[in-house]
């Protein structure tokens, strides 16, 4: 989230597009209730299906799963040809005025540089004109052909509401009315904000759906304003924290990055990081990248990390390939390369795509270690449950370990929400049996791995013996250190930058936040974002004031928000030119006429001037992007792409398949349907009554929702002659499922370029373990593809087919 | 922002919960099935009740999950039957339920799904009291709470005849009838109704009847410059009014609602026999003065004549079978 779930309450429109706020975040969901019961906020949701959300919706439309950025696309059309934008904010604080090379272009579906064999682009033409002076080119008239703004006109110009109808399957008319909706929030006074969740993500352009409503939020000039925002809600309790903290194989904590092969030193590194400002006077705060970097290499390796060895630099993994994401190991692990594998908090036969690949892969392994509070279907993935399960136990050789750890409320730390809070909790519960803290696990196998090391050498035994471990028990190291370690000390005094005399931190001293870090070694910090979080002060995270003298939801002094503790991102950006709020009613920064005033912390330095320094910091530009230059490997602005599996060909390009940067491993590839094959679109999401996989363990859950079913709507069931509440089988090119239907007014049939449309939902809690009656995931029938930046799993549009089925015999 | 209705005084998640300044206890017992000359007690609390918004529910069930947690109680896990509504219907182990209507609205064209949570109404004027051959079996308190009292139940199910709204389950284990008890355990001492507190957008709120009423007005308000022009209150007159209330986009249309009955009343047949109860309940009751401790009169175990029995089987049986013949 750049904003709070708490500022939702400031919001005068909420639209939930891409996710299902009320099913999946019901808690987050009441201050959707709040904004509407107390401000007369509107809510419109665009979905596939009339889901718990738009029960409590001002409007409802429809929309065919994987078409979301041709409504996007559609909605910008209709923002400029009607004047429903921010002028002030578009020209000064986007990229709208800057002027892009010649050479870039958009024709037949794709942008220029692309390559067929390499399903990749050659992204240098998608870049700004650079002037002699060193800095972008800009027009601040928005004449010149080449500005972005002029770009993004013709960009969209094609996507007409007929054209939305024809490809989206939703009414004109009713997206006519959103825009509208929509349009009233271009006003100063008037904020729109954006709630999002997986259902955006799992599509193989998922970053590109996203990127589509943040460029709504920009020439609405909603982004940084109370009540904005682009919204994320984060699917798990603690997956911003995964996310914060690098649990990806590409990154470090904080969102650095981890070095491929083709960066061997650390100057080569540094060399593409300078992070120079693109325009002048700009803050550019990526160039504080080395003291960022460097302190978390004192953080792993302390004193083996030197200047004279680059910090240490050579102990880092480099990358070969761009990342070891799960599909990428799991394919490895096909193949035979993968001998041990550690799951840890991860049910991954049910989670990950094509169930019968997971399978296939899983018993190549010779030793499978499962670190989970609950027994797994990944656990027993060997075990045959009948139809639930059909695999021959005496063919898999694979070895398992489970070793129980505690969950969520037997132990203590913090859990990171979806608005950046991280909120230190205790432990509620005594761990049952013998279920032990993960660290506890971790720190055995660490502390073993390196008596190895010690006792018998190794190949590259330095990172291992070196690594820093200087926790008061090292067989059991505590939240509270750790913590500590992420909130990062001085290693020795930290001067004043501008009075070299002036001692800012003792050495020993937690660091007050990252802008005491440097990058001469004097300071350690495992994770630069969170810095702050429990300084000298003590546990910022456990902190428990929920008093808001502002009145517009900051709450400063409940618990942390990273960076710094600021609650609304891009904040500088709520007020105008001259540094007044843009809705004095909804006032957050205010220029004083020497500094910036504001119940939050402002996103900017305290002291620069409104006019000269522009609001979004980490750009090198000062601005927003409306065109994210050679940022995002499917190009700069978001353009229409169909699912892997769709129902029809891309209008743009019908040789092109999918996401045409996406990667694709051949096995999976052959693995894609045609809607010859199998006619039904398929999506996949939670419902309120579980979570993921885990509470079907729990028999209140289990029997709130007992069952695993599909909805289907009354004309295809029609069609195929199927009852509501009978079993039916669906299958898909790579798997079978069953399941009882429910048949439903809330899918209705989409007209698609003069074709009709059926939508096939598949809720994903059941599977064969727990107390709810045995089932199955949508992931048996899923394709194996992700999105081209991250390789987010294509869940949510995907084909099958569907056919009545006899019952279940009686057991 | 606009000026905001008195907030519910209990059970609210977020902020957190004030209690009640005043509990209750069986001093407060205004009625008692099968028993006439009640000692009115010497004082009158506050009316409560708990409002559900319909309008802001949105169907999660955390309601049903923290009656089961609250009541402990033990469900069985059931199987799909072409509907999100589970348990299939309200057993003796599951007091509250979310029903599900899809309803296409005839001036629109657009569909809405109404969730509405069912459970027992507390009717200031109770027809399961009034049918209850069982002396102190079902009281009335003055704040308005019903609450069956198991010990002195025997399980004849004229509560279910005597219920408008069709909430009463006799257990198959234990021959006792069930339902929700607005918590009255909670209410007690000062908390609110676990669903109430569990709610997570506050569609279920819980306070003093007035103030219950006040936060409608404000809801009602608010709907109505949604377009929608018939929200309102459902607050049957019938039954005397009910200390549980429902906020309704479609006041006009109660049936819509998972047929919430459109003017509920209780059955001509059960106002009939209140007659005969009550003096089989004094007959039952023998000796037992006037004006007995009520503690007594809660714990004592169940006697009822053979004749009560058979009369409250016939007429059981031929109700169960006209209200249930669609299940």
């Amino acid at each position: 989230m750049t904003n709070s779930w708490t500022d939702i309450k400031n919001t005068d429109l909420v639209i939930v597009m891409g996710g299902n706020a009320a099913e999946a975040h019901p808690c987050g969901f009441k201050w959707v209730t709040e904004a509407k019961a107390h401000r007369g906020a509107r809510l419109i949701v665009v979905d596939p299906r009339y889901n718990r959300t738009a029960a409590v919706s001002d409007y409802y439309a429809p929309i065919r799963p994987g078409s979301d950025i041709v409504f996007l696309m559609g909605l910008i059309r209709w923002l400029i040809e009607n004047d429903k934008v921010n002028r002030e904010y578009v020209t000064n604080y986007t990229n709208a005025t800057f002027l892009v090379k010649d050479e870039f272009g958009w024709s037949d579906g794709l942008f220029t540089g692309y390559d067929e064999e390499k399903r990749d682009f050659d992204r240098s033409s998608w870049d700004y004109k650079i002037g002699e002076d060193g800095f972008a080119q800009v027009d601040m008239t928005l004449s010149d052909p080449r500005c972005v703004w002029n770009l993004l006109k013709s960009h969209v110009d094609v996507y007409t509401p007929e054209f939305v109808e024809d490809i989206c399957g939703t009414p004109k008319d009713k997206f006519l009315h959103i825009c509208e909706m929509i349009g009233e929030c271009s006003a100063p006074d008037k904020v729109m904000t954006s709630m999002y969740a997986l259902g955006w993500t799992q599509h193989s352009k998922g970053a590109q759906n996203i990127r589509g409503m943040a460029m709504v939020q920009l020439i609405l000039g909603n982004m940084g304003m109370p009540g904005g925002g682009m919204n994320a809600l984060r699917g798990h309790s603690n997956i911003q924290g995964l996310t914060d903290i690098g649990l990806m194989s590409n990154l470090i904590p904080g969102y650095l990055n981890i070095p491929t092969e083709k960066e061997p030193d650390y100057a080569t590194y540094m060399s593409t990081r300078n992070f120079k400002p693109l325009r002048p006077n700009q803050t550019s705060y990526w160039q504080n990248y080395p003291k960022f970097m460097v302190s978390f290499m004192k953080a792993m390796w302390g004193d083996a990390a030197t200047a004279e060895n680059d910090w240490a630099y050579h102990y880092l993994p480099k990358l070969d390939v761009p990342t070891y994401d799960a599909m990428r190991m799991f394919e490895l692990m096909k193949q035979g390369h993968v001998n041990i594998y550690f799951f840890q908090g991860f049910n991954a036969l049910l989670s990950f795509p094509n169930r019968a690949k997971m399978t296939e892969a899983f018993s190549k392994l010779k030793l499978m270690v499962v670190m989970d509070p609950l027994a797994t279907e990944t656990s027993h993935f060997w075990e045959n449950h009948g139809i639930y399960n059909e695999v021959d136990p005496a063919s898999i050789q694979t070895e398992v370990l489970e070793l129980p750890t505690t969950c969520f409320a037997e132990d203590e730390g913090a859990l990171v929400n979806s608005g950046r809070w991280l909120q230190w909790h205790w432990a509620g519960a005594t761990p049952p049996g013998e279920a032990k803290y993960d660290t506890w696990i971790m720190a055995q196998i660490f502390l073993r791995v390196r008596k190895l090391y010690e006792e018998e050498g190794g190949v590259f035994p330095d990172p291992i013996l070196n690594l820093t471990w200087d926790y008061a028990n090292p067989d059991d190291p505590t939240p509270a250190e750790l913590a500590r370690e992420m909130n990062g000390r001085a290693l020795q005094p930290v001067y004043d930058t501008t009075d070299p005399t002036k001692v800012l931190v003792e050495a020993g001293k937690q660091v007050l936040n990252f802008s005491q870090l440097r990058d001469d070694g004097s300071t350690m910090c495992a994770c630069w974002i969170y810095s702050g979080s429990w300084n000298e002060d003590g546990n910022n995270m456990a902190r428990r004031d929920n008093s808001d003298p502002s009145g517009i939801g900051i709450y400063a002094n409940w618990t942390f928000a990273w960076p710094l503790n600021r609650r609304i991102l891009y904040n500088r950006a709520s007020a105008d030119m001259q540094g007044r709020p843009w809705d004095p009613a909804r006032a957050l920064m205010t220029w004083n006429g020497e500094r910036w005033e504001s119940p939050d912390v402002p996103d900017i330095s305290p002291t620069a001037k409104p006019g000269d320094v522009m609001p979004f910091i980490m750009n090198a530009e000062g601005t927003s992007r409306l065109f994210a230059r050679g940022m995002m490997r499917d190009g700069p602005f978001p353009t229409h792409m169909e699912p892997f599996e769709s129902p029809v060909a891309n209008i743009f390009n019908p040789k092109m398949r999918g996401n045409p940067a996406s990667r694709v491993f051949v096995d999976d590839a052959e693995q894609f349907a045609t809607s010859e094959e199998f006619p039904l679109v398929a999506t996949s999401y939670r419902l309120t009554e579980h979570f993921h996989y885990w509470t079907k363990h729990n028999p209140v859950n289990s029997t709130l929702q007992p069952q695993f079913f599909v909805e289907i709507s009354e004309e295809l069931a029609a069609e195929k002659g199927i009852a509501n509440g009978s079993r039916v089988r669906v299958w898909s090119k790579r798997g079978e499922v069953w399941a009882k239907a429910v048949v439903t007014k809330r899918i209705r049939p989409l007209t698609v370029r003069g074709k009709t449309v059926h939508v096939v939902g598949i809720p994903l809690h059941w599977g064969f373990m727990g107390a709810a009656r045995k089932g199955f995931g949508p992931n048996s029938l899923t394709p194996v593809v992700g999105d081209a930046n991250v390789e987010t799993p294509e869940f949510k549009a995907f084909l099958v087919n569907v056919e009545p089925a006899e019952e279940e015999p009686v057991a | 922002m606009s000026d905001t209705a008195p907030q519910p005084k209990t059970a609210v998640s977020n902020p957190p919960v004030q209690p009640l300044e005043v509990g209750f206890d069986a001093r407060d017992v205004v009625r008692i099935s099968a028993t006439s000359d009640v000692p009115q007690p010497e004082r009158q609390l506050d009316k409560l009740a708990k409002l559900i918004d319909i309008s802001k529910c949105i169907g999660c069930k955390a309601c049903q999950s923290a009656c089961i947690e609250w009541n402990d109680t033990h469900p069985d896990i059931e199987t799909n039957i072409g509907s999100y509504q589970n348990p299939h219907d309200l057993n003796p182990q599951m007091f509250t339920l979310m029903r599900f209507s899809e309803w296409v609205n005839p001036e629109t064209d657009n569909l809405e799904w109404l969730i509405r949570k069912d459970g027992c109404m507390h009717c200031e004027d109770p027809g399961c009291l009034k049918a209850c051959p069982a002396p102190g079996a079902i009281v009335q308190y003055s704040n308005g709470i019903v609450d069956f009292i198991h010990e002195n139940c025997i399980g004849c199910g004229y509560c279910v005849t005597g219920c408008p709204f069709d909430i009463p389950r006799i257990s198959q284990v234990d021959h006792k009838s069930y339902k929700c008890t607005l918590c009255s355990d909670r209410v007690a001492v000062g908390q609110g109704p676990a669903c109430a507190k569990a709610c997570p957008t506050q569609a279920i709120v819980f306070g003093t009847k007035a103030d219950m009423i006040a936060h409608a007005d404000e809801r009602i308000a608010d709907l109505k410059s949604r377009g929608y022009d018939n929200a309102g209150l459902y607050d049957p007159q019938g039954v005397g009014g009910t200390h549980v209330m429902y906020v309704l986009q479609h006041a006009d249309k109660p049936s819509i609602y998972s047929d919430l009955p459109d003017n509920p009343r209780i059955s001509p047949i059960v106002e009939g026999w209140k007659g005969v109860t009550k003096t089989a309940g004094l007959a039952v009751m023998g000796i037992a003065a006037v004006g007995a401790a009520l503690h007594g009169l809660f714990s004592r175990g169940n006697r009822v004549t053979e004749e009560d029995t058979e009369e409250a089987e016939a007429l059981v049986e031929s109700d169960l079978h006209d209200r249930r013949g669609d299940v």
